[in-house]
């Protein structure tokens, strides 16, 4: 019989106090809400799983939830390709390096309601550069405060300019982690361009790959401040994604219970798509 | 297959190498027959890989062409060439199966799929990897890796010579030796050029038929392992092959004959020492014996390596070891070292100084 020393759990106390109160503690509060109801006067009635019901039967919420996955679905659609073929042609040793690495993490390093300013300056259609010389220059009429369509692209513009180098960074340290003997042998056995891709170095960045799915998949579901700074959830509605709605129902309209289940809901959704995409990406690796 | 021809080659890393420290490879002249087993031999950081990299085309030498049979390939890249190299750190494709992996390199050439599969068959039994085809690469140990790697190499049945680069780093002492015999299994079935290069002599001198020992991006000596052994060109082979390795001392000549520590050493034929040249004697610690006369020393330690020991002695200040049968001597007691004059030989400089060859 093994004997086992229990004192282990000692060491992770604190950390679990922390977690407790800076993430169990208030997650548990918006459960205590989300399946209650209130007339104010600090009076709470039992409201079992309606306001669970009700969102999920909402058409707003469905409206919210659509643009949101269109959204997530685009931009990881455009960065992670975009990102692997900017990896690609980085140079794996030299001068150029060190430069490419820092290019690469200044629009990393910007805050977020910050890009949202800029992109907001920069495409206003009298004096944003991009939105006069697109107005005046080319010819477009584009103006992303009445185009829903324009409001869109520019977010999404947004987006890939600012988190692309996330997945780049990534996708490159994949790939200068690759020894030479791999593409010597490639060359030895005539591989073309294509196989060394598909069989050498994609297998490679696979794991970092996952990292940087899954990291621009949550950021870009939770996503708030920058397209709430840049179209402030408009024209209309065309740009309010989950989070911007959220806060509306829950700061806005003070409505504490629906925003409560729909917080809920949306983090459950959230983790199990996580979870899903983290477990099939690795179970054969056992 | 082919005979592999280096014409006056030299390599340097730099773009313009200024004086002869600056190449990386010193001038060759080197002939590898085809079908034979070479050991490609010295310490880490003395050319090997790049004498290797540029037979396989993954370098292009500085100066020099390389010759396959009459075919100039100087300039020709790795595929064309028709080798296969095995690296040091076992090279698969983890994604394919062990079957896909070996196919791989036909696919990439084109080859009928019916040919394919006989060709991975074939090779897979050899290998003995027949029975894990359908596995993923991935999963297998170092050993069944760097099988998959010689068999990359192996399925292309125009193979002209396959290369090894320490292909037995990273893998178990115990599985070492099995590997070690299924290469050397490998060139007798198949008959394929073989250059093996290792830092380790023991891998050289059992794989090889020939052992081309390296120094300084120099090619030191080309011999059998016993030529090897029992007469060293250079004071470095002697030092480098053999445990322990070749006692070199320093000597003084005296009227063409060698004294060391004041005793006038017999040698295996007459010196012939130029002028102010460092002069040394190299004599094997097998072929040094203990006797009533001879140079005098006194016995340091003794290590009992089982059927022999090992004993370190000091003549005067020179440490000179031997290796004797029967009962050694204690630590510290005086004693007296004989050389057999058959295998005792003058290096100045470094390089043999013997008149007449004596093997």
């Amino acid at each position: 019989m093994k004997t086992q020393n229990q004192r282990g759990w000692l060491f992770v106390l604190p950390v679990l106090i922390l977690v407790a109160f800076n993430a169990l503690v208030p997650l548990m509060t918006v459960v205590n809400y989300s399946v209650q109801e209130t007339f104010g006067d600090n009076l709470f009635f039992w409201h079992g799983l309606g306001w669970f019901e009700d969102v999920l039967r909402s058409e707003r919420f469905h409206a919210a939830l659509g643009r949101q996955v269109l959204f997530t679905a685009t931009i990881l659609i455009i960065e992670v390709p975009l990102g692997v073929a900017i990896a690609l042609t980085m140079p794996r040793k030299g001068f150029w390096v060190p430069v490419c690495l820092v290019l690469m993490s200044l629009p990393l390093l910007i805050p977020w309601n910050v890009v949202g300013a800029m992109w907001n300056i920069f495409t206003l259609p009298d004096i944003g550069l991009l939105g006069y010389f697109l107005n005046n220059v080319v010819g477009i009429d584009y103006n992303m405060t009445q185009s829903p369509l324009a409001a869109w692209v520019t977010v999404i513009v947004m987006d890939v300019w600012h988190w692309t180098s996330l997945v780049v960074l990534l996708a490159y340290a994949g790939l200068i982690s690759i020894p030479d003997a791999y593409y010597q042998a490639a060359k030895i056995d005539a591989a073309s361009g294509w196989a060394v891709f598909r069989h050498i170095q994609l297998p490679k960045m696979k794991r970092v790959l996952t990292i940087a799915i899954l990291l621009r998949f949550m950021d870009s579901f939770n996503i708030y401040t920058e397209p709430f700074v840049l179209t402030g959830g408009g024209p209309g509605n065309s740009t309010t994604f989950l989070s911007i709605d959220l806060v509306k129902v829950a700061l806005g309209q003070f409505d504490l219970g629906p925003a409560a289940a729909m917080s809920l809901i949306y983090f459950a959704f959230t983790l199990l798509v996580s979870w899903l995409f983290y477990t099939i990406m690795t179970r054969d690796e056992q | 297959m082919a005979k592999i021809t280096l014409d006056s080659l030299r390599h340097s890393y730099l773009d313009a190498p200024a004086g002869d420290d600056d190449f990386a490879l010193k001038r060759m002249d080197l002939e590898w027959k085809d079908g034979g087993a070479y050991a490609l031999l010295g310490p880490s950081g003395c050319g090997k890989t790049t004498l290797l990299n540029i037979i396989s085309g993954l370098l292009t030498p500085s100066e020099g062409r390389v010759l396959f049979d009459e075919r100039d390939v100087t300039d020709e890249p790795p595929d064309r060439r028709n080798i296969a190299q095995v690296f040091q750190f076992p090279v698969i494709y983890d994604t394919m199966s062990v079957y896909n992996n070996l196919a791989f390199p036909l696919r990439n050439r084109g080859v009928p799929e019916d040919q394919v599969d006989a060709r991975v068959r074939e090779i897979a039994e050899i290998l003995d990897l027949s029975n894990r085809l359908r596995t993923r690469a991935s999963g297998l140990g170092p050993d069944d890796k760097q099988k998959i790697s010689m068999g990359r190499g192996l399925v292309r049945n125009d193979v002209n010579v396959i290369m090894f680069d320490e292909p037995l780093t990273v893998i178990d002492p115990a599985q070492k030796w099995k590997l070690r015999s299924k290469v050397k299994e490998l060139h007798q079935k198949i008959g394929v050029t073989m250059i093996y290069v290792t830092h380790d002599q023991t891998e050289a001198l059992t794989f090889a038929d020939q052992v081309v020992v390296m120094q300084d991006g120099e090619i030191v000596q080309i011999g059998t392992p016993v030529d090897l052994f029992e007469c060293p060109r250079h004071t470095f082979v002697g030092h480098f092959i053999g445990s322990p390795g070749m006692n070199i001392l320093p000597c003084e000549m005296d009227g063409g004959r060698a004294t060391f520590q004041g005793v006038t050493v017999e040698t295996a034929g007459t010196p012939a020492a130029p002028a102010g040249a460092r002069t040394e004697i190299g004599i094997r610690p097998e072929f040094v014996s203990l006797g009533a006369t001879g140079i005098p020393a006194r016995v340091r330690k003794a290590a009992d390596i089982g059927r022999h020991t090992v004993l370190d002695a000091m003549a005067g200040d020179v440490p000179v070891s031997a290796i004797i049968d029967g009962a050694a001597p204690e630590p510290g007691s005086e004693i007296h070292l004989v050389f057999n004059p058959a295998h005792t030989r003058v290096y100045a400089d470094g390089w043999l100084a013997m008149q007449e060859s004596t093997t």
